[in-house]
C-alpha cells in the first residue's frame, strides 16, 4: 500500500495545474455548470474551442491507444487531469463522444468507423448525443420499440428517443433500435450511429424542473442510415449498449466533484449562523455533517482501490457495481444538507436577489436528484447490484 | 500509487481464512463459548504456531514485525469466524501500547513472551462512567519515593480474566499516562466474567488498591500515546467489523436463495434484493476506510487518529445496522439460538460500544477536520 503518487506523476500534474492556470482564464469557462454549453450557440462554440485546447495539449483521453489519439497512458494520469480539473473548476469535454461512444468504438467499431469519427470526437468537431430511452422504456431499457428496418443497403428508422441530452446541438447521435422484433426484446436490438442532420429528424426541447433546457425528445420519420453504420452485430446491440452504460456510469461516479462539494458545504455551513453560533457547532449539524465527511472520504478511497485494480489487472468485482448508487446518492444528500443549511435562503436560486452562496445550490441540489435517477436510477442499481453482483435470483418480472 | 493489499497480504488473508473456517468452524464456536474462561486454549495454541501472536511486535523482540494494515488482514478474518479469546486485545491493541511506549526492561518482561504466545496483554480505559475521556480518568497514578502507586476501578476490561498483563489508562502528574500492570500484583483484584450479551467475548472489572508499580512500568509518551492506542483499538475493532459484517451478509444472502416462500425463493424479492444491495454500498467503501486509516497508523501519523476515527465509526455502524437487517431476513429462524447469526449480531453491539460509539468518533472527525 502506498498513496504517493511518483515523482514524474507529481511533475506531470504541476504541469497540468500550471497549463490550466494559464489556459483557463482566457476561455471565459471557470467555473461553469455542467450544462452550461447547452445555453446558446455561443456558448457551444466556447466550450468546443476549450476542448480542442485541452486536446491539443493533450489532456483528453489520456488511455485511449495511440493510432486513435489518445496516449496510452495508465488510469492513474487522467484520474490527475480529472482531478486538477476540478480543482481549477474548468469544465471537460462535451458531450457523449470522449467517455462514452469513444471507448465503445474502440472495442466493437470497424475501422472504417473508428478513422470516421475517433479523431472529430476528441477534437469536438463532431459532438454526440445518445439515444437510448423512450417514454415506453426508460428503466426497462430492453424494452425499446424504435424500429429499423432494412431497405437495401440502409436501415430506415421509425420511432422516438426521450432524455436526449444536447440532442439540440449534437452532430451525432448513437442509437439503440429494434431491428428484429420477433426476437426477445434483448436480442433483436442493433446499436446504429446515426448522422443528426439526416432528413426526417425532429428534436423538440424539454424543460427540466431546474428550468434548463438541456435535453430533448427526438423524433424519427423514415430517417435513412447506412448499414455500415452499425456497431457490432445486427441484434446484438444490447452487448455494445452495455459496455456504453458500464463507461457511463464510472464517469457518474467520479469523487473529485463530491470533495468540492462537500468543501463549499463546510464553508456554507461555517457561514451560516444559529442560535448565535455557525452552523458547524450545532451539534447535530456537526454529527452529520462530519457523516458526510466520512463518507465522501471513503469513496476517494474505494475509486483509489479500484483505479489500482484496474492498473494490476484485477477484477474489482462487486465494488465497482456500487460506485454510481454511491456517487450519486452522496452529492445528492451533500445538496440536500446545503439546502437545509440554507432555511427560507433554500428557494433562492442562482440570480435571486439576496440569494446566498451565489445561489447555488437550488440548482445543484435539483441537478443531482436527475443524476440519482439517470442512468439507471437507485433501484435499478440495487436490482443490478444484487441478481449481478450477489447473484440473487432473478426478481419478478 | 498503490491503494489496496500486497499479493502477500491477500494470501495472509487466505490462509487466515482456511485455518479459520477448520479450527473455528460453528460448531466449535459453539463449545466455545460454553467454556466460562472463554479462552480455547488449544486453538490458540495453533494460533501461536502460525505466528499469529506477535503479528506486529519487532522482530528483536521476536515478532514478526509486520505493520498494522497485516494485523488488520488477520483481524477481518477473525471477525468473519467470530474468533472467541483476547487475540484482538493482546495482539493488536496491548502489543501496540508496548510497542510504541514500552521500554527494553518492559518489553523484555512482556512483549516477548506475548509473541512466543506465552503471554496474554490487555487494555483498560475506560471507568463506571464509560468515558474515553481523558479529562474523566479517575484512575490516579501518585508518585512514592521512586515508585507509581495506583488506584482506581476499571470497567469491561477485555479478558481480564485470563490476562497477564494489563495496560491501564491513568491519570499521571495531571495527564493521561498507560502502565503495564501485572494483573497478578498486589492489589489488583479483578471481577468474574459479566454476564455479557456477546458470549464470543469476557469483559471484567478490575479495582486497583495501592498497587505498586515500578518505573519501567509507565509507557513513555504524552498524551499522544493515549490517543494513538485510541486509534490502534478503533482500527482493530473496525478490522474485525469488517469480517463480521461480510459473515453475517453472506449467510444473509445464502439463506434468501435456499428459503423458498410463495413459490420461490425469497431472494427473488425486490425488498430483499434491495436490502442486500444496500448493505454493500455500505460495506465496500468502508473497506477502503479501514485500509486506510490501518496504512495511515503506520504510515501518516498526523492523520492516523481522523483515520481511525473515521473507520470505527463508519464500519461499526454498518456493522450493526447490516447485522440487525441479516437476521430481519433471515425471518423468525433468525431469531432462534440454534441459528448462528445471532452470534454476530451481538458481536455487532459490541464492536460498536466499544472504544467508542460512532457518534463519538463522528465528533472526533469534527473536530479534527476543523470544524
Amino acid at each position: 500500500m502506498d498513496l504517493n503518487f511518483t515523482p514524474e506523476e507529481e511533475e506531470f500534474r504541476l504541469k497540468v495545474r500550471a497549463w490550466l492556470a494559464e489556459n483557463l482564464p482566457a476561455s471565459g469557462l471557470r467555473g461553469a455548470a455542467p450544462g452550461d454549453q447547452m445555453r446558446d450557440k455561443t456558448a457551444l462554440d466556447r466550450a468546443k474551442e476549450w476542448q480542442r485546447k485541452l486536446h491539443q495539449a493533450g489532456y483528453i483521453a489520456l488511455s485511449w491507444p495511440k493510432e486513435y489519439g489518445g496516449q496510452a497512458m495508465d488510469p492513474v494520469r487522467q484520474a490527475i487531469v480529472n482531478e486538477e480539473m476540478v480543482r481549477a473548476r474548468a469544465p471537460g469535454s462535451i458531450g457523449g463522444g470522449v467517455i462514452m461512444l469513444g471507448p465503445t468504438l474502440i472495442s466493437w467499431g470497424t475501422e472504417e468507423q473508428k478513422a470516421r469519427h475517433l479523431a472529430k470526437i476528441l477534437s469536438a468537431e463532431e459532438i454526440w448525443c445518445q439515444g437510448y430511452s423512450e417514454p415506453g422504456s426508460g428503466s426497462d431499457l430492453a424494452a425499446l420499440k424504435t424500429r429499423a428496418e432494412i431497405v437495401g443497403d440502409e436501415f430506415v428508422v421509425n420511432g422516438q428517443k426521450v432524455w436526449t441530452s444536447g440532442a439540440h446541438y449534437a452532430d451525432w447521435m448513437f442509437c439503440l433500435v429494434r431491428t428484429d422484433p420477433q426476437a426477445p426484446k434483448h436480442r433483436g436490438i442493433s446499436y446504429i450511429l446515426i448522422d443528426m442532420k439526416s432528413p426526417g429528424i425532429t428534436v423538440r426541447p424539454l424543460v427540466q424542473m431546474t428550468g434548463d433546457r438541456g435535453f430533448n425528445e427526438v423524433f424519427f420519420d423514415n430517417v435513412r442510415v447506412p448499414r455500415a453504420n452499425l456497431v457490432g452485430k445486427l441484434n446484438e446491440g444490447w452487448m455494445v449498449a452495455n459496455a456504453t452504460l458500464f463507461h457511463e456510469r464510472n464517469a457518474l461516479g467520479a469523487t473529485t466533484t463530491t470533495q468540492a462539494l462537500l468543501n463549499r458545504l463546510k464553508q456554507l455551513a461555517a457561514s451560516v449562523m444559529r442560535d448565535g453560533k455557525p452552523l458547524t457547532k450545532d451539534p447535530v449539524f456537526r454529527q452529520r455533517l462530519a457523516d458526510l465527511e466520512i463518507r465522501v472520504e471513503a469513496m476517494k478511497y474505494h475509486l483509489m482501490r479500484q483505479l489500482t485494480d484496474t492498473i494490476r489487472g484485477r477484477n474489482p468485482g462487486i465494488a465497482a457495481m456500487v460506485n454510481k448508487l454511491v456517487g450519486t446518492e452522496l452529492n445528492h444528500d451533500l445538496s440536500t444538507a446545503a439546502m437545509e443549511a440554507l432555511g427560507d435562503y433554500a428557494l433562492l436560486a442562482r440570480g435571486a436577489d439576496q440569494a446566498l452562496d451565489r445561489g447555488y445550490w437550488p440548482g445543484e441540489w435539483m441537478f443531482s436528484l436527475g443524476l440519482v435517477i439517470g442512468g439507471g436510477t437507485s433501484h435499478i442499481q440495487k436490482n443490478i447490484i444484487a441478481e449481478r453482483g450477489l447473484k440473487m435470483p432473478k426478481a419478478a418480472r | 500509487m498503490d491503494f489496496g493489499l500486497s499479493d502477500e497480504q491477500l494470501q495472509l488473508k487466505e490462509s487466515a481464512r482456511v485455518f479459520l473456517s477448520k479450527e473455528c468452524d460453528t460448531k466449535k464456536l459453539r463449545q466455545f463459548i460454553g467454556d466460562a474462561e472463554g479462552f480455547p486454549h488449544d486453538l490458540y495454541g495453533e494460533i501461536d504456531k502460525l505466528g499469529w501472536p506477535g503479528l506486529i511486535v519487532p522482530e528483536r523482540f521476536g515478532g514478526a514485525g509486520l505493520g498494522m494494515l497485516d494485523m488488520s488482514v488477520v483481524l477481518e478474518e477473525c471477525g468473519y469466524a467470530g474468533l472467541p479469546g483476547p487475540y484482538l486485545f493482546s495482539s493488536a491493541i496491548a502489543a501496540a501500547a508496548l510497542v510504541a511506549g514500552g521500554s527494553n526492561d518492559l518489553n523484555a518482561r512482556w512483549l516477548t513472551p506475548l509473541a512466543a504466545g506465552r503471554a496474554i496483554g490487555t487494555i483498560a480505559i475506560v471507568e463506571r462512567n464509560d468515558s474515553l475521556n481523558p479529562v474523566d480518568l479517575a484512575t490516579v497514578a501518585r508518585r512514592e519515593a521512586s515508585c507509581w502507586v495506583l488506584n482506581g476501578a476499571k470497567m469491561f476490561v477485555p479478558y481480564a480474566n485470563v490476562a497477564d498483563f494489563v495496560i491501564v489508562a491513568a491519570r499521571a502528574d495531571g495527564e493521561a499516562a498507560l502502565f503495564a500492570v501485572d494483573r497478578k500484583a498486589l492489589g489488583v483484584n479483578v471481577s468474574p466474567p459479566f454476564k455479557h450479551l456477546d458470549a464470543t467475548r469476557r469483559v471484567c472489572a478490575m479495582d486497583l488498591d495501592a498497587v505498586v508499580l515500578d518505573d519501567s512500568c509507565k509507557l513513555s509518551g504524552d498524551a499522544s500515546l493515549y490517543e494513538r492506542i485510541l486509534a490502534t483499538a478503533s482500527i482493530a475493532i473496525a478490522a474485525d467489523s469488517l469480517g463480521g459484517l461480510e459473515r453475517a451478509f453472506e449467510m444473509a444472502v445464502e439463506y434468501s436463495k435456499v428459503r423458498e416462500q410463495f413459490g420461490k425463493p425469497i431472494g427473488a424479492f425486490q425488498a430483499l434484493q434491495h436490502a442486500a444491495a444496500e448493505i454493500v454500498a455500505d460495506l465496500e467503501p468502508a473497506r477502503a476506510l479501514v485500509w486506510y486509516a490501518a496504512y495511515a497508523l503506520d504510515a501518516l501519523p498526523a492523520e492516523a487518529s481522523r483515520a481511525a476515527s473515521m473507520a470505527k465509526a463508519r464500519m461499526c455502524e454498518t456493522f450493526m445496522r447490516g447485522a440487525d437487517r441479516a437476521v430481519l431476513m433471515h425471518g423468525g429462524i433468525g431469531f432462534t439460538w440454534d441459528h448462528d447469526i445471532h452470534f454476530w449480531f451481538k458481536r455487532a453491539r459490541f464492536n460498536e460500544a466499544y472504544f467508542g460509539s460512532p457518534g463519538y468518533h463522528r465528533e472526533r472527525v469534527a473536530r479534527l477536520s476543523g470544524y
